[in-house]
């Protein structure tokens, strides 16, 4: 992807928003899996506790990331996998495409995964005459749309039934069908049926991979995963390098904290756990491709570390105000809402404008931080960000940046505050100039820059006596 | 071989990377991680096989609490009910559990010589035992040992029938971690969870029984009392 190629969050926002079907369909699925969610964590009076462990576990995998990579890496080997390293995304594409022209395969059957999203593999495996089919029933409808995914969970609750019937009808070839979300769903399992008993390869991401036994999981509820995982004769797994756990016991904390935080149930209906290859079941074949693509960037920054203990769960989506207004699409970016906000500019750099509007996507409320399984700070890591955003563009921005108004606002304004005296100035000619605009105590309308601000909000004229003042006179 | 020399060059980028992202450090792979939650339930042997049924069936999955000798009639019952002529069985089932299953029902068997994919796609059920029981999430566990067999043969078929046992269900998921510890160190044997049949949610949020796996899951429980 071309750096900066796409819009920012501030400039396809307000579109989205306008959009009342698509505010409607997020609101009621943010809402939905929010409440379950509630009720499901208040269940566990040990919550606390198993987060606490999630977030050690974690902390300490990326404190010595390298030692359990090739732990890892022996591990899968001697379980009869192969390992293979990708820096980028190019790298991961070209070693998969390799695999699969060795295997003489043009069919290849996919379990939903947002880490091949974010290298854009089916495309790169469609430039090589590979199609690889989306088998979760929601990225399929995405895949025959020709859309792309709007939320973690649920990629296609942008769209209605009515919507999905006359894409299938058309798509499927299908004369006949009701708008009822289970003939859809029956519809859908009739199509795939046939290309997972035909598949040769199946591709999948992996939820975690444990370093000491070698060991993979794909956590899911269709069981699209179990068919992809099991019945072709190859698997190849795309794994970022931030997805290991030390342990198998370690999974005991994560197989409680995501079920409950993800699809909002005590346990989701299917977890595949498979180690290496064993003979006689499932593929007889096995490639892990470790995935790096901007992850070592992540672990650079000591306060954006934290970022990479994400399980992609996506409750911090669906508490946070600003995603469930604009949808997950004006991120313009496979990872939406608050983690997305810190993770995308993480993984792209600042010089793509895009990603780095995202760090502003937020009220900083703490939402996200508050629901998130493993703890991460994201309001921590939003402002971080947003400072690294400024000193980044004071760096590369030249004399645009140096005359931006905002910019020469902020200036002003660290200088206004700076000192008492400046300060106390300031507001006394605030309060000499703001009669103009002041109208029954309130300013609703300010000139030419300003007017941004004034234009969603009132502002509180400066009191004919401050407090300061009034403290000083008292007596 | 060019790829594998690109690919051993990947490999040493990103250890280098890693390494340099991590600079002097002061962590190491022994520090303990504080384990404060739950790991052991505290639940009676009554109150788990309970609860179990309680969350099994809060899935949408059917639940009968039986002895073990009422099963052979109870699962006679649920062929006749649910119209099952085609039963996969895999190697180690307990064939005292068939014994008043008709002869005219077809057994499946899947050794000594597997069953192809076509033939579990074309059968109409699949009868297993487990390896264990979760109370608190409603989940089977499952890890191919005797009575279970391959990963595909609970998969294609699409009805599951499967059988546990009470001294099988554990309280917490720790526990049952612990357990297959063995099966996930020593033999790699794939694990697999089953909480309820196969599901989706994409469409509006309806949720919807029955997608790609077995579209019902029934459950047997063998309980003395």
């Amino acid at each position: 992807m071309k750096k900066g190629s796409q819009p920012t969050f501030e400039e396809t926002a307000g579109t989205y928003i306008e959009n009342a079907q698509l505010r409607r369909n997020i609101g009621h699925a943010t809402k939905t899996i929010r409440d379950k969610r509630q009720l499901v964590v208040q269940e566990l009076d040990d919550w606390e506790e198993l987060r606490e462990a999630g977030r050690q576990i974690k902390q300490k995998v990326m404190n010595n990331l390298d030692r359990y990579l090739l732990q890892l890496e022996k591990s899968v080997s001697k379980a009869g996998g192969v390992v293979h390293w990708a820096a980028d995304a190019e790298d991961a594409n070209r070693i998969i495409t390799n695999l699969i022209k060795e295997k003489k395969g043009t069919d290849v059957v996919k379990v939903k995964s947002i880490t091949t999203d974010e290298i854009r593999l089916n495309q790169a495996l469609e430039n090589e005459g590979i199609h690889a089919l989306e088998t979760d029933l929601a990225e399929l409808i995405v895949q025959l749309a020709g859309d792309e995914p709007s939320h973690i969970l649920v990629p296609a609750i942008h769209k209605n039934r009515a919507e999905i019937r006359e894409l299938f009808k058309s798509k499927l070839n299908l004369k006949e069908l009701s708008d009822e979300p289970a003939d859809l769903a029956e519809a859908a399992r009739l199509y795939l049926r046939k290309n997972f008993l035909k598949a040769k390869v199946g591709i999948s991401g992996g939820n975690f991979a444990v370093a000491e036994t070698g060991t993979v999981a794909v956590v899911e509820s269709e069981g699209n995963g179990r068919m992809c995982t099991t019945l072709p004769d190859t698997l190849i797994t795309v794994l970022g390098i931030e997805k290991i756990v030390p342990e198998w016991k370690d999974i005991e904390v994560f197989m409680q904290l995501l079920p409950r935080s993800s699809t909002a149930e005590r346990m989701n209906p299917y977890n595949t756990f498979w180690t290496g290859t064993t003979e006689g079941d499932g593929p007889q074949k096995f490639h892990l491709v470790l995935l790096d693509n901007g992850r070592t960037n992540v672990l650079d920054d000591e306060t954006g570390r934290q970022t990479l203990h994400c399980i992609r769960c996506s409750a911090c989506l669906n508490v946070c105000p600003v995603y469930e207004r604009t949808g997950g699409h004006a991120y313009h970016s496979v990872y939406p809402g608050p983690i997305g906000a810190i993770l995308t500019p993480q993984l792209r750099g600042l010089d793509d404008r895009s990603a780095a509007s995202l760090p502003y996507a937020s009220s900083l409320c703490g939402a996200c931080y508050e629901v998130c399984p493993v703890k991460i700070n994201i309001p921590e890591v939003l402002l971080h960000l947003r400072n690294k955003v400024v000193l980044h563009q004071k760096k590369e921005g030249g004399f645009r940046q140096k005359t931006d108004p905002v910019h020469l606002a902020m200036k002003f304004l660290a200088r206004a505050f700076s000192k008492r005296s400046r300060y106390e100035r300031l507001q006394k000619m605030g309060r000499a100039g703001q009669w103009f605009y002041k109208k029954d105590g309130t300013i609703s309308k300010l000139p030419g820059q300003l007017s941004k601000w004034t234009a969603i909000r009132d502002v509180k004229p400066v009191p004919e006596k401050t407090f300061r003042e009034w403290w000083r006179d008292r007596k | 071989m060019v790829e594998g020399s690109e690919m051993s060059s990947s490999r040493d980028k990103i250890l280098q990377r890693i390494d340099q992202a991590l600079g002097n450090r002061t962590d190491s792979t022994d520090d303990v991680v504080e384990r404060r939650y739950h790991q052991i339930s505290e639940l009676t042997a009554q109150e788990k096989v309970n609860l179990f049924q309680e969350r099994v069936d809060e899935y949408k999955a059917a639940t009968e609490r039986v002895s073990e000798g009422e099963l052979p009639g109870k699962l006679k019952k649920l062929c006749e009910e649910a119209g099952i002529k085609k039963l996969v069985l895999p190697p180690g089932i307990d064939e005292n559990w068939l014994s008043e299953l008709p002869k005219s029902m077809t057994f499946l068997h899947d050794e000594p010589q597997p069953l192809s994919k076509t033939q579990l796609n074309e059968s109409d059920a699949v009868l297993t035992n487990c390896f264990l029981g979760v109370a608190q999430t409603g989940t089977i566990i499952l890890n191919a040992g005797p009575g279970q067999g391959r990963r595909v043969l609970t998969l294609l078929p699409d009805i599951h029938i499967c059988v546990i046992r009470q001294d099988q269900i554990v309280g917490i998921l720790p526990e049952a971690i612990r357990k297959l510890d063995q099966t996930v160190s020593e033999s790699g044997a794939p694990v697999t969870f089953i909480s309820g049949p196969s599901a989706t949610s994409d469409i509006e949020l309806d949720r919807v029984e029955g997608v790609h796996g077995p579209r019902k899951l029934h459950v047997f429980i063998i309980s003395e009392s």
